[in-house]
């Protein structure tokens, strides 16, 4: 089971945080602090496995991160995941980001994290795996997205009403 | 109205976006906060409109916010309004919303039930996924059960996106509301063969999560993952089941078996890392659970760990990491495999990455043996000097102490050595682990009773220099360690080469800012000391040197009475009154040293942690009744000041034990003196010339000016724990020369030079013997202690609840059929009005409601396939009985729902052995035992399932599948016809016919044992007549001399065997030999011959018979077509011999082959029964039976027992009944009953087997 996604930046700005299981506000930002300030002082060629501790669930846990350009990847797993597939996962996921917003950087997760989350629903649910295979997720999402735009486009006659109307 | 619309896009226009959330945000770096609370009011603004493009925007900014850690709970009302918006944008924006900030306890979450329901049956495939994926996240107890049948109907929906994700969020139903494992797990299991990878991976993704918590109800589906696991090319669904394996193997050590070959094979052909490395953990598990029996190994041991080694040396931290990390669990078994690879390991604990050298640290633990321990510890010792933080040091102190004294010391030669490293310790500054050196010195102390005179020599050097320790280390931490010292000293004062010294420096006023317990304990112990020193000055008739010990115990024990530590205080006026009044004795000259010594007299023995929790409590002894009626409340109180005292229980303090009697004292220090004396390493204590402090009284006066020095001292006069590793080495190749003297004296005696054995070779571990003959005191336990598991599951664990039994649903679907309070409740009128419980009457509605709705579903799909008419009418007759029978069931168990199921475990307890009892163990047991496993284990295996089985298999005669290892079995009986074998058979016989009779007698109530009875036991109703007895055993021939009868029964796991089971009986009074039973083989059937063998050649029966006597003997016969009966003829010949004269005797028989003896009893469920009606593979036929008079039960009872059916389903007088042949033709029957006429409507993909078995069920009636 994954039980936390968190995306924050060098700075321990959160730009995602997807739990799966309930804690507080308060608590939540505490976990992404104290998760950055443990893989913030990381260096960069060292494993990419800490062992959480009492962070999230006690010693059955472990964080498996990874580090892009401004970006922390960390997911909070236990130890019926496979660390080498969640890794794999986390590439997928960030080459998913990739697809979807062409040429990802710091800036589309910031104002668009909506759609994230929306990609990574597609992904993991509830904590599971739900898919690994990049070309299915994109599918899906691209399907969902022509959804959304079709009902934006039939709310566009209002506008072209009231654009009558002046 | 129009322009009301238009307005709210006008609103909208200029309403802020996430977008522009966010900007803003950023844009107020200074006040982001205020920022924040003004956007959120304008959100509120938002919220209160109606249009609901304008509420969904806020909602979303909403999200964000929370996000950054605002509460944004308040809006958790218009949450749910967006989410049941029409439109997918805006649904897709409330679900998620939802799934940030729902959680159990928001209260809206009741609202959603229906809203929910609706967009799980949507027609968009994408409404229904957003709602999953936000239920998956919010999902509660209620939403759970009122949910869990619609999320059900899902898992079979046409689009495998649904599919997947529906099959998914079953387990966190599950988690949420456990009575839904049983029905839905079916299903579940379904799905593990769906065509889709993505919805079989999320079913073994389930199962394995639920697996991993309860993994031996899961053990039954080993073959359907091995299956998968042979066959998916999947990489994640391969590391899951992989995983799972890991889980099940300690469970059962067969599967390990079947399982190295497939993953080594796995481990030599995967490119992916992630897989390679799951499977080596798994092989590690698989080794561990065999590693008691299992020799022929090493080659997938040595296979694992040269994997690992790759990985450890691999570049990349992380494959680096996970190989130390599966080393440690090689380590725990195969401790020698690792060893080989202490440099890597040790390099490794010089890697910049901290996780990397915990691991490695760990893995140092089990690599140590008595030959390296000093070498590791030395290793350790320097990393301690170069550790930069202090918790990567605090873990080295730990791992250093937990090397050494793992397994009660196990591998450590010299306790000297041990006591200087823990000396060496204490210069650690700031630790937080003292009291953990404190408590090892004293262990030491205490238990190696040899060690003791070093031990205490060592500590009073600490006591000494105690200043500098206190100095420097304030702090709380290193001073535990002055705890220890001051105890041993007191207590071991005997040993003491300077005790008058050693009680200055315990009285020196700077004690007096040690901690409180630190202090009683130097309290305590002065007065220890002082008897000795009393006691030694007393002797040398110089009567003022004790004066002046009891002057100075009386000058400094004031400072301690006025300490503000109460224990310190009580101690020390105690003891000051007792020096007191010995002062007063020795004024009067009186001798006080005995009575004084008297005090602190006795041995001390460790007690063992748990000592006190492991008493048992005395017959009669009831802990919570009250001694006395508790008093009125006004009295509470009272108990408070009881807390303050409570708290200061000292940590260490051991009871002390007088009994010892005086001789048994004597005993024992006469040995150890002994001990020592004989021990040329030990070193005797040298005049103080290690001693730098020599101070003489007074001294102390002298004001000493602290010194912050920021290295750390070295203590002076303590010796190097290095000069042990030397001294050891030395101390070896002494051994190892006089060993190697004495075996060159006993060759020459000898003059046989067999070889050398222990020349040059590396020594072993045995070869090493401890420097001390320590001998370590085992720790107390009181008498007849019970012996408790302390690993209790955790009573919160939610996984608990879902420990559910499912092998007997699976299978054998009827065995535990599900209650009524199991099934999943069904949308009812009103859902949400019964919030605990399904109500009884909601029940019989939703069975209703359940029922057309299937109907409807299904006649859709018969209209597309254009049925013929006559199946569509029996199978509506069928739904018509079924739903009849769900009512009557309901009238039936209206209060007593899940009595059956209580029943039915009740009886398969009483009746039968615990193993192999469901069909479905048995299974599992059969495909185990095809794996290649040394004869001499499976053997074991064999007679262990033979007599744990007996009783299906006899019963009914029925369950070839329940004695997996028949044919083999013959094959061996037949080649060997030992006497042993003989009589066991026999026994097994015996205990069969017994069980047989047993059986019969409780037919009418038990429903374990072969499929036929437990079948038809669902149907029955209680009262109805017990069954007579049956028997399958039918005559094959008869003379004057024996008796033969058969039984065939087919083999499940071989589609062309089938074994026959002879029962040979001597009739006549001689004793009968020689028997060897021949067929003449056809060009369908034939004897199954032992290799080597002629086709012509006969079987030797492995047994004889003495008068009276029967065994049974099994012989395989491999059949091609199965479809026609027929028969074989065969001779039997044997040997009677009477005492004075024996005849060649032969008896012809002839074997008849019914298509019967081809069907195999096979459960079935009804689900699965409907399916292969609907099917239209099978042709039909029908027999009608007349003058039948018997019970209906009676009759569905011979028709499985005789024909190996059983009951799918049963309705009053019309019963649905299902078998299997060994080719896996499936035959359906449906039998009804009217008066005395039975007619059975038959169905099955192989027209001419059915006519046959028909024919065959015709003629079973026929002749009763």
């Amino acid at each position: 089971m994954i039980k936390a996604i968190l995306i924050f930046n060098n700075h321990g700005k959160p730009r995602l945080s997807k739990f799966y299981e309930h804690y507080s506000e308060d608590t939540e930002q505490q976990i992404i602090r104290e998760t950055f300030h443990l893989v913030s002082k990381r260096d960069e060629n060292v494993c990419n496995f800490l062992e959480g501790g009492m962070l999230i669930g006690g010693s059955d846990y472990k964080l498996i991160y990874r580090h892009y350009a401004t970006l922390y990847f960390v997911f909070c797993v236990d130890s019926s995941e496979s660390e080498l597939g969640i890794l794999d996962l986390i590439q997928v996921f960030v080459e998913t980001l990739d697809k979807c917003f062409e040429n990802v950087c710091e800036l589309d997760l910031i104002f668009h994290v909506d759609k994230v989350h929306n990609i990574l629903a597609e992904m993991v649910m509830g904590g599971m795996v739900l898919e690994t295979n990049m070309n299915e997720i994109i599918t899906q999402v691209d399907a969902q997205n022509k959804m959304e735009k079709s009902e934006v486009n039939l709310t566009l006659p209002v506008l072209f009403m009231f654009e009558c109307m002046t | 109205m129009a322009l009301k619309i238009v307005k709210g896009s006008i609103d909208r226009m200029f309403d802020k976006n996430l977008q522009d959330l966010v900007r803003g945000i950023r844009n107020h770096k200074e006040d982001e906060a205020k920022y924040i609370s003004t956007c959120i009011d304008e959100i509120k603004q938002e919220l209160k409109q109606d249009n609901i493009a304008v509420k969904a925007n806020a909602v979303c900014k909403l999200t964000y916010l929370q996000m950054l850690g605002y509460d944004v709970s308040w809006a958790a009302f218009n949450i749910v309004e967006v989410m049941s918006s029409s439109k997918f944008t805006y649904k897709r924006i409330g679900y998620l919303a939802a799934s940030q900030c729902f959680h159990e306890s928001t209260d809206v979450i009741m609202l959603t039930t229906n809203q929910i329901r609706k967009d799980l049956s949507s027609p968009n495939q994408y409404d229904t996924g957003v709602a999953l994926t936000g239920l998956s996240c919010f999902v509660t107890p209620d939403l759970a059960r009122d949910l869990a049948n619609d999320i059900m109907t899902l898992m079979s929906h046409t689009k495998p996106y649904i599919r997947k994700k529906a099959v998914l969020i079953m387990y966190k139903v599950f988690l949420k509301y456990p009575e839904s494992l049983r029905p839905a797990f079916p299903r579940l299991k379904e799905k593990l063969e769906d065509p889709d990878p993505g919805v079989q991976s999320a079913a073994v993704n389930v199962i394995c999560e639920l697996a991993r918590r309860n993994p031996k109800n899961y053990l039954s589906l080993a073959p359907l993952f091995f299956k998968l696991m042979t066959s998916s090319t999947n990489n994640w669904v391969l590391i899951k089941i992989i995983k799972l394996f890991g889980a099940l193997t300690p469970l059962e050590p067969r599967l390990g078996k079947k399982l190295i070959e497939p993953l080594t094979n796995l481990i030599h052909s995967t490119s992916a890392m992630s897989l390679l490395y799951e499977c080596v953990n798994t092989v590690i598990a698989v080794l561990i659970s065999l590693s008691s029996g299992m020799p022929n190994h090493s080659a997938s041991i040595q296979l694992c760990v040269q994997k690992l080694r790759i990985l450890i040396e691999d570049s990349d931290q992380n494959l680096k990491y996970l190989g130390l990390l599966a080393m440690s669990k090689i380590l725990k078994t195969h401790p020698k495999s690792v060893q080989s690879h202490k440099d890597l390991i040790l390099q490794c604990l010089d890697d910049k990455d901290e996780s990397i050298r915990l691991r490695a640290l760990d893995l140092l633990y089990g690599m140590v043996s008595k030959k390296n321990l000093m070498e590791i510890v030395k290793k350790l010792m320097l990393h301690v000097d170069k550790a930069e933080g202090t918790t990567y040091r605090d873990e080295l102190l730990t791992k250093i102490i937990d090397i050494c004294s793992q397994s009660n010391y196990q591998y450590i030669t010299n306790f000297e050595w041990y006591i200087s490293i823990l000396v060496e310790l204490t210069r650690l500054e700031g630790t937080r682990h003292g009291h953990l050196i404190a408590s090892q010195m004293l262990d030491v102390a205490i238990r190696v009773k040899a060690i003791r005179v070093f031990a205490v020599a060592q500590m009073a050097t600490l006591l000494d220099n105690a200043h500098l320790l206190t100095g420097n280390m304030q702090r709380k931490g290193i001073c535990e360690v002055l705890y220890a010292a001051a105890w041993i000293c007191g207590e071991f004062s005997e040993h003491l080469e300077n005790p008058m010294q050693t009680l200055e420096a315990m009285l020196r006023p700077k004690v007096a800012t040690l901690p409180g317990h630190i202090q009683a304990v130097y309290v305590q112990n002065a007065a220890k000391l002082f008897a000795t020193v009393l006691k030694s000055q007393e002797g040398n008739t110089e009567s003022t040197a004790a004066q002046e010990t009891s002057q100075l115990m009386i000058d400094r024990l004031p400072l301690f009475v006025q300490s503000a530590n109460l224990e310190v205080q009580e101690r020390a006026s105690c003891i000051l009154q007792l020096v007191k009044y010995i002062q007063k004795l020795q004024q009067k000259d009186v001798e006080v040293s005995e009575e004084v010594s008297a005090l602190f007299a006795g041995e001390l023995n460790p007690v063992a942690p748990k000592a006190q929790k492991k008493v048992p409590v005395p017959e009669g002894l009831d802990l919570d009744a009250w001694i006395n009626e508790p008093p009125s409340e006004s009295e509470s109180e009272d108990e408070q000041p009881k807390a303050i005292f409570a708290k200061e229980e000292p940590k260490h303090s051991r009871p002390r034990h007088t009994e010892v009697d005086e001789k048994e004292l004597a005993r024992r220090r006469e040995a150890r003196k002994q001990e020592q004396a004989n021990n040329p390493f030990y070193i005797k204590a040298s005049p103080s010339s290690q001693k730098v402090y020599q101070e003489g009284p007074g001294v102390e006066h002298i004001p000493v000016v602290q010194i912050d020095l920021s290295v750390p001292l070295k203590v002076p006069g303590l010796p190097m724990s290095d000069q042990y590793v030397k001294l050891e080495e030395e101390r070896r190749q002494k051994e190892r020369a006089e060993k190697k003297k004495k075996e060159k004296k006993k060759r020459k005696e000898k003059r046989s030079g067999r070889g050398k054995k222990h020349d040059s070779g590396p020594e072993s571990e045995e070869d090493i013997t401890p420097a001390h003959m320590v001998d370590i005191v085992t720790e107390e336990m009181p008498e007849n202690a019970l012996p408790s598991d302390d690993d209790e599951k955790d009573p919160n664990d939610p996984h608990k609840a879902l420990d559910i039994d499912l092998d007997n649903l699976v299978e054998t679907a009827k065995r535990r059929p599900l209650a009524d309070s199991e099934k999943l409740p069904v949308r009812s009128h009103r859902a949400a009005e019964a919030p605990k419980s399904p109500t009884e009457d909601g029940d019989a509605e939703s069975a209703a409601l359940q029922e057309p709705k299937k109907k409807s579903s299904k006649e859709k799909r018969e209209k597309k396939k254009d049925k013929e008419r006559d199946r569509k009418k029996s199978k509506e007759e069928k739904k018509k009985k079924k739903h009849k029978h769900e009512e009557k069931e309901e009238d039936l168990l209206g209060g007593q729902a899940d009595e059956p199921a209580v029943q039915s475990e009740e009886t398969s307890e009483v009746a039968a052995p615990p193993t192999s009892t469901s069909a479905e163990v048995s299974d599992l047991d059969f495909w185990l035992s095809n794996a290649p496993v040394p004869s001499n284990t499976q053997e074991a295996a064999t007679v262990a399932a033979e007599e744990a089985a007996p009783v299906p298999e006899a019963a009914s005669g029925t369950a070839p599948d329940s004695e997996p290892d028949e044919p083999k079995d013959t094959e061996m009986e037949e080649s060997k016809s030992s006497k042993h074998k003989k009589k066991k058979q026999k026994k097994e016989k015996e205990e069969k016919e017994k069980k047989k009779k047993k059986k019969h007698h409780h037919h009418h109530h038990h429903s374990d044992g072969g499929g036929g009875e437990e079948s038809v036991q669902n149907g029955t109703v209680e009262d109805e007549e017990p069954l007579p007895p049956m028997s399958n055993y039918c005559l094959l021939a008869e003379n004057s001399y024996i008796k033969m009868v058969n039984d065939i029964q087919g083999n499940l796991q071989d589609g062309s065997q089938v074994v026959v089971s002879v029962i040979f009986e001597n009739k006549c009074e001689s004793f009968l030999k020689s028997m060897e039973f021949n067929v003449l083989d056809s060009l369908n059937s034939k004897l199954q011959r032992p290799e080597g063998s002629g086709p012509h050649d006969g079987l030797t029966v492995p047994f004889q018979l003495p008068p009276g006597v029967s065994n049974e003997a099994r012989f395989v016969f491999t059949v091609q077509s199965i479809v026609m009966p027929q028969k074989l003829k065969g001779t039997l010949t044997f040997i009677v011999k009477n005492e004075d004269s024996s005849t060649h005797e032969k008896l012809d028989f002839k074997l008849h082959f019914t298509c019967t003896s081809y069907l195999i009893t096979t459960p079935c469920y009804s689900d699965a029964f409907a399916k292969l009606l609907e099917s239209g593979d099978l042709k039909g036929s029908s027999v009608r039976l007349e003058g039948v008079n018997m019970p209906f039960h009676h009759l569905l009872a011979r028709i499985c027992f005789h024909h190996h059916f059983s009951v799918v389903e049963r309705i009053d007088s019309c019963a649905s009944m299902y078998s299997r042949s060994i080719q896996g033709h499936h035959v359906c029957l449906l039998v009804k009953t009217s008066g005395q006429t039975v007619s059975i409507d038959a169905k099955c993909d192989e027209p001419t087997l059915l006519g046959n078995v028909l024919d065959e069920i015709k003629q079973t009636f026929s002749q009763c």
